[in-house]
């Protein structure tokens, strides 16, 4: 009844107070992204965590998201309009919305916001990421032992430290297990293009590379992968459907499980700001089953899995020379924080200069 | 049955201004009828759409920040159509506007000063009227089709901002990501009315471009000049006026106009260049000269209401869990039906039966025109 | 099978959806329409071709479906710039804007589920044949027919009389209209051509390229394929030659990168847009080729004078 008093009252163009039609005993949890909520990448990852949301709390709260919403001043009002309409908390889901989102939290010091991947923080802004490349290094081992020439091809997309760090992480891991291990590096300057990460993914076989791996999100480069009778890696969802017989894991970034602790903290009154960065062992990321290998290279995956979540292993942990040669980490130094989010050049063994 | 057209003598008066009416009144049934079938209530939707986003201040200024660039594109789009110039490059323009007005803050971020906005807003204007001019002197130096230059020019323009962001403009403070140092205090456009909300200049350069824009289009002879040469060159050689010094000159105005806008832009709503800094006004801003008709005081309507419908979106999303695909095809439905009803100002309808061919010579069916007063 | 060949059939792969999208294009600007709307109409095309071939699991349905729907969706833009004389250029940037929107509403259900690949076609020992076997007898249905359609409409164009009869109504509809040739018919059928073209050419990018629907897969191909119309000159041979042409430079652009050769991936990028300006140029500045491959009324609206 009260919807189609609503809408009579809409349809004379009355102005109603429409708010207060809505009831305010939910939490209203609220998402802003930048693709579409069915990528089949990232922005779906981060939407299967809402849906997570949805379930295990389901009527303490509410989510709403938008989706498609170019970064620059689309954002800014997407965030602004998220946060006039009621909205307790706001997770902004990808990078560039930083500036957008420092700019509406100091406008709005009761909602609380949480920005993916970005650094900027403000007493209602944390900021979380996820040790994507814990990852990267363990697919580089299980890639070291898996490759007949021992060269892998990395699909890219933009030179920006997390890129990089994943770059570096991979050939770190495959050097463990085969110390001439190569990579060739491809950008494909998108995040999300499945026929140029394809094209990108037949030059690097074309160029002899046996194991592709990617930072882009389409599954594009699995199909040709599977396609060419080579072995892949899966980025941001589980990809095994795309390649049954190629996929061997995949990086699967699980935001549910955050989410529901954040939103969890917003209503129960001890959310505070944060600089959350967390890895394997927090569950923000989990690999995709060990497929398509053999017991052995299984069983050293899984066992540095158990390390790097245990913390007995660090990937940035020297000794680790750049890619001019000069000395980075000592040995028994592990890099820091700091020094990863802003991390801009290769380790030794990559096979490309980096974009400058 | 076919449908015919039959030019009316003169402009209709009374479709000039019922069109958009009709236009809007098609589109909000087409729209009801859509979201009732997704099983949402349509006047709630629509609701949504067109009216929620104008409830209430803050929003407004979005509106305004929102429709500034796609009006100023606008409006020069408007004199280069009406003087029969194609350019469809406007995205390009307006790139190489927010680059070239960009220079200042980027590259000597140490001058400032309360001269540095003013000359920024002017070089984005040179910058665009600049860009507009290649294909300007394509066409009048080798004939060239402006519609594919301007057009093939807005990828190459993209390309070099992205190509600026990723390498030799790149913030060198900005951990590699592709963007430009921020802009100091001197270079930013200020805002109307901090208080209320973000708006900017932007919509005052934008509403005062269409009010000059009309009264030199109505009330000088350079204006009578791009009518006459846009209707008939022919008619614009008698006259004495040249068609090739009009290239030119359409081009580089809404070059200019596109410039400002895309310098407005950068300087005012985004603060900093980016590898992208449009979702593709300058292709909405064709679509905005048309729903104003080419007349730069219905251009200012126009853009208004097309940014609405963006808002709208948004407003629909959040409150109704609409998606933002539907928004799209709603957008494209509401172009769709101005664009049809705008023919009824020109020409009547009438619809014919399958007896009559339409390939019959020009003269011969002279005898059947009466019949067509009665349609 | 060898690096070389390897490399060519990327090539082809990548320069297919482009030909087939421009062929069509280039009929239909030989009428004297410019459709702008070619992206909207190959990702209808995609997204059609795609659930059809998804839900009866045959690729071939997916062709069709990709087909009819472009065409179809043509027809939208047939009836207002044909029917009811509406601005060209507006017209086709509205087809492209709907096109985006509608195939994501189409394809919402069907993001990530399991595509139908077409299959290449395979004859015993001619595919197996060293260096051109894979390349001439060893490819998918979508590159022989990209071929046959530049053969078809290069001898309708110019060895036809009703190809001829086109050409005419796109140099002048007025004289072609006072010759009593029916104009307006002409062009619907021109433009549903063109719709179908992209609409394949959709179908090729979710049934070949990328089995997969995502949206707004076509990624800007169908400006691409604008762009190649005018880099031809109006002209089907050359059209083939300019979309081998940009797909060689799409991946040779990537090979040079995974090469480590370290040239801005943009300079290479926007070769192919400076190419077409200058060939242009080249064109438009000598009138008697002008006047013979230019359609002079291309983007003029017509409506018959009674």
């Amino acid at each position: 009844m009260k919807k189609l008093l609503i809408g009579l009252a809409a349809a004379l163009a009355v102005t109603v107070s429409v708010p207060a039609a809505f009831a305010q005993d939910k939490t209203k949890a609220c998402f802003l992204y930048i693709g579409s909520k069915t990528d089949g990448g990232w922005t779906q990852a981060h939407d299967i965590g809402r849906q997570m949301v949805d379930t295990e709390l389901g009527d303490k709260v509410e989510t709403v998201f938008v989706e498609n919403v170019p970064e620059g001043p689309d954002a800014e009002r997407a965030i602004e309009r998220l946060a006039r309409s009621g909205c307790a908390i706001i997770f902004t889901t990808s990078f560039g919305f930083m500036d957008q989102t420092v700019a509406v939290a100091a406008k709005f010091p009761d909602v609380k916001f949480e920005h993916a991947t970005g650094y900027k923080t403000a007493p209602n802004l944390a900021v979380y990421n996820s040790r994507f490349y814990e990852g990267r290094y363990i697919q580089g081992q299980i890639a070291a032992k898996m490759s007949k020439v021992g060269v892998a091809g990395y699909i890219a997309s933009f030179p920006i430290p997390e890129v990089v760090m994943g770059i570096n992480a991979f050939v770190l891991g495959a050097q463990t297990v085969n110390p001439d291990f190569k990579l060739k590096v491809v950008w494909a300057n998108t995040w999300f293009d499945a026929g140029k990460e394809a094209d990108a993914a037949k030059v690097l076989i074309d160029q002899g590379v046996d194991i592709i791996t990617q930072h882009t999100d389409s599954t594009g480069p699995m199909q040709v992968a599977a396609e060419r009778g080579i072995m892949a890696f899966g980025q941001a969802s589980d990809m095994i459907a795309a390649g049954p017989k190629t996929q061997l894991t995949a990086i699967v970034d699980t935001w549910g499980p955050y989410y529901v602790k954040r939103i969890k903290a917003v209503m129960d009154g001890s959310w505070k700001s944060e600089n959350i960065w967390d890895g394997l062992k927090d569950g923000i990321l989990t690999m995709a089953p060990y497929t398509n290998m053999p017991d052995d290279v299984k069983a050293m995956a899984m066992e540095t899995e158990a390390k790097i979540k245990s913390g007995e292993l660090k990937p940035f942990t020297g000794p680790i020379m750049k890619q001019d040669g000069t000395e980075w980490l000592k040995a028994g130094e592990s890099a820091d924080d700091g020094v990863l989010s802003g991390l801009n050049f290769y380790v030794a063994g990559v096979d490309d200069k980096l974009p400058q | 049955m076919r449908i015919e057209l039959v030019k009316r003598p003169q402009h209709s008066k009374l479709f000039s201004v019922l069109s958009p009416f009709i236009a809007l009144a098609l589109t909000l049934v087409a729209g009801a009828i859509m979201f009732a079938l997704l099983g949402k209530n349509p006047f709630q939707a629509l609701f949504f759409y067109f009216v929620d986003p104008l409830r209430e201040l803050w929003s407004l200024h979005e509106l305004a920040i929102k429709a500034a660039p796609l009006i100023l594109i606008a409006v020069g789009l408007s004199i280069c159509y009406l003087s029969n110039n194609w350019n469809i490059g406007a995205e390009g323009q307006f790139i190489i506007g927010g680059i070239v007005g960009s220079i200042l803050p980027v590259v000597y971020p140490g001058i400032q000063g309360p001269l540095v906005l003013p000359l920024m807003l002017l070089m984005g204007m040179l910058g665009g009227a600049a860009y507009a001019s290649i294909p300007a002197l394509l066409k009048t130096r080798f004939n060239t089709n402006e519609i594919l230059t301007s057009l093939m020019l807005v990828y190459v323009a993209q390309l070099f901002l992205d190509w600026l962001v990723r390498g030799p403009w790149r913030n060198p403070e900005g951990n590699n990501f592709p963007e430009t140092r921020r802009f100091h205090a001197d270079a930013i456009l200020p805002e109307l009315f901090p208080a209320d909300g973000r708006a900017n200049w932007g919509i005052v350069f934008a509403i005062l471009a269409g009010i000059l824009a009309w009264l030199f289009i109505t009330r000088t002879l350079k204006g009578f000049e791009v009518r006459v040469i846009g209707s008939s060159p022919r008619a614009g050689r008698f006259a004495g006026f040249s068609s090739k010094k009009m290239v030119f000159f359409a081009f580089m105005v809404s070059g200019a106009l596109a410039g400002l806008a895309g310098i407005s832009e950068v300087s005012g709503a985004i603060g900093q260049l980016r590898p992208s800094i449009s979702p593709g006004y300058g292709f909405a801003a064709i679509i905005v000269a048309f729903l104003g008709r080419l007349n730069p005081l219905g251009i200012i309507a126009a853009g208004f209401l097309l940014a609405l419908t963006y808002l709208g979106g948004e407003a629909a999303q959040i409150s109704l869990g609409i998606s933002d695909k539907v928004a799209r095809v709603f957008q494209g439905m509401l172009l769709f039906f101005v664009l049809g009803c705008d023919t009824l100002i020109h020409y009547r309808i009438r619809f014919v039966g399958l007896a009559r061919q339409e390939g019959q010579p020009a003269g011969a069916p002279k005898a059947a025109a009466p019949a067509a007063e009665g349609a | 099978m060898g690096m070389f060949e390897s490399i060519l059939l990327t090539i082809a792969t990548a320069a297919t959806p482009l030909l087939i999208a421009a062929i069509g294009e280039l009929v239909v600007e030989r009428s004297g329409v410019l459709n702008l709307g070619v992206e909207g109409m190959m990702v209808i095309g995609a997204v059609c071709g795609f659930v059809a071939a998804a839900l009866t699991g045959s690729p071939w349905i997916g062709v069709v479906a990709g087909i009819l729907a472009g065409a179809a969706f043509s027809l939208l833009f047939a009836f207002l710039t044909l029917s009811i004389a509406t601005n060209q250029v507006a017209t086709g940037l509205s087809l492209t804007l709907l096109g985006l929107g509608l195939s994501s509403m189409i394809g919402e259900s069907f993001v990530g589920s399991a595509g139908v690949k077409m299959p290449s076609l395979y004859i015993p020992y001619l595919s197996d044949l060293p260096l051109v076997g894979r390349l001439i007898f060893g490819q998918d249905p979508f590159f022989y027919m990209s071929l046959a359609l530049v053969a078809g409409v290069a001898w309708f164009l110019f060895r036809s009389r009703t190809g001829l009869t086109l050409r005419a109504i796109g140099d002048s509809h007025t004289s072609a209209h006072a010759l009593g040739i029916p104009v307006i018919r002409y062009r619907y059928l021109a433009v549903l051509f063109g719709g179908a073209c992209a609409g394949l050419a959709g179908a090729q990018l979710s049934l070949v390229y990328t089995p997969q629907w995502v949206e707004n897969m076509t990624a800007g191909r169908g400006w691409i394929a604008l762009a190649l119309v005018v880099f031809a000159s109006w002209r089907p041979l050359r059209v083939l030659a300019g979309a081998y042409l940009f797909g060689a430079v799409t991946i040779g652009q990537l090979h040079a990168q995974a090469l480590g050769l370290g040239i801005p991936s943009q300079l290479l990028s926007a070769l192919p847009y400076l190419a077409t300006i200058v060939v242009l140029v080249l064109i438009s500045r000598n009138r008697r080729l002008t006047i013979m491959n230019t359609p002079a009324s291309l983007g003029r609206a017509f409506v018959p004078e009674r």
